[in-house]
C-alpha cells in the first residue's frame, strides 16, 4: 500500500498523467473541502479546485515525493484561494448557499450576523483567512500556519491583527463583541 | 492569543458565518473539466510552438532577400 502511493507519487513527479489522475481523484475531495472553508462559495470552491490541481500539475516536477502530497496541494490551494479573494470586491451580503448555523442564537439579529459578515469580508485576504480559519474553523493554529506557509508565531500574529480590525470595524458600528 | 480574550468575537463570527463541513464534496466530476483544461493548454503550447517556427523562418527569408538588413535587425534584438 505504502509502496503503491509513494511508486504514484514518484510517477506524478516525472510528469505522469495517469498519476496525476490518481491524486486528483484521491484528493480532490479534501482540496475542494479546504477550498470551501476559505471561500464559502460552492462554485467558487469548485473552479478553484481545477486552479489548485492545474497548479499542481504545472508545478510536479519541483514536488519532492518524500514531503507528501496533501500538504502540498492544501498550501498550493491556500495560495489559489489568497488570489481569488484578492481579486473580488468585499460581500456585503451573507453567503446564502451556507446554511445558518444549527440552533442559532435569536438574540443575534440578521443585522449583526450581516454586520459581523461584512467586517470579515473587509479584512485583507491574508488576515481574513488567518481568521476564518482559526477562529471560524477552529482550525490548530499548526494547521493553519502550514497551510499559509508561515511560521505559527506569524499565523498567531495575524488572527491577532484580524480580532483587532474586526473589533475596531464591529466598534464602529455599534456592536460590541 | 487566549478564549476569553476573544470575548464574544468568535462566538458571533461562528454565528454569522456558520463552520463549513470538510467533506464539501464537489457537486460533479472535475476531471474531465481538468482534462479539457490540460488539453487547452497543451494546444495552445502548439501553436506558440508553430507560431516562433513561422516567426524564425520569416525572418530567415528576411536576411536572405534583404542582407542590408541584418544591422538594422541586430539593432532591434
Amino acid at each position: 500500500m505504502q509502496n503503491e502511493e509513494s511508486d504514484v507519487l514518484n510517477r506524478f513527479q516525472l510528469g505522469d498523467t495517469a498519476a496525476f489522475e490518481t491524486l486528483f481523484r484521491v484528493h480532490q475531495r479534501a482540496v475542494h473541502g479546504w477550498l470551501l472553508r476559505m471561500v464559502r462559495n460552492h462554485a467558487a470552491a469548485e473552479d478553484l479546485t481545477l486552479e489548485t490541481f492545474w497548479r499542481i500539475h504545472q508545478a510536479h516536477a519541483r514536488f519532492h515525493p518524500a514531503q507528501g502530497f496533501e500538504g502540498w496541494a492544501r498550501r498550493i490551494a491556500t495560495r489559489a484561494a489568497l488570489d481569488w479573494l484578492r481579486g473580488r470586491k468585499v460581500e456585503c451580503e451573507l453567503p446564502a448557499e451556507i446554511p445558518a448555523a444549527m440552533g442559532a442564537d435569536p438574540a443575534v439579529s440578521a443585522e449583526i450576523r450581516s454586520k459581523v459578515a461584512l467586517a470579515l469580508g473587509r479584512l485583507p485576504p491574508k488576515l481574513r483567512i488567518a481568521a476564518t480559519l482559526a477562529l471560524i474553523e477552529d482550525l490548530p493554529g499548526k494547521e493553519v500556519a502550514e497551510a499559509l506557509g508561515i511560521s505559527l508565531a506569524a499565523q498567531k500574529l495575524r488572527v491577532f491583527r484580524a480580532v483587532r480590525l474586526l473589533r475596531k470595524e464591529l466598534e464602529q458600528q455599534g456592536i460590541k463583541p | 492569543m487566549k478564549e476569553d480574550e476573544l470575548g464574544g468575537l468568535k462566538g458571533l463570527l461562528r454565528e454569522a458565518l456558520p463552520p463549513v463541513s470538510e467533506d464539501g464534496v464537489p457537486e460533479r466530476d472535475l476531471w474531465p473539466a481538468m482534462l479539457r483544461r490540460m488539453d487547452a493548454k497543451a494546444a495552445g503550447s502548439q501553436f506558440a510552438l508553430w507560431f516562433d517556427g513561422a516567426l524564425l523562418a520569416g525572418l530567415a527569408g528576411v536576411v536572405v532577400v534583404f542582407p542590408k538588413a541584418i544591422p538594422l535587425l541586430l539593432y532591434y534584438l
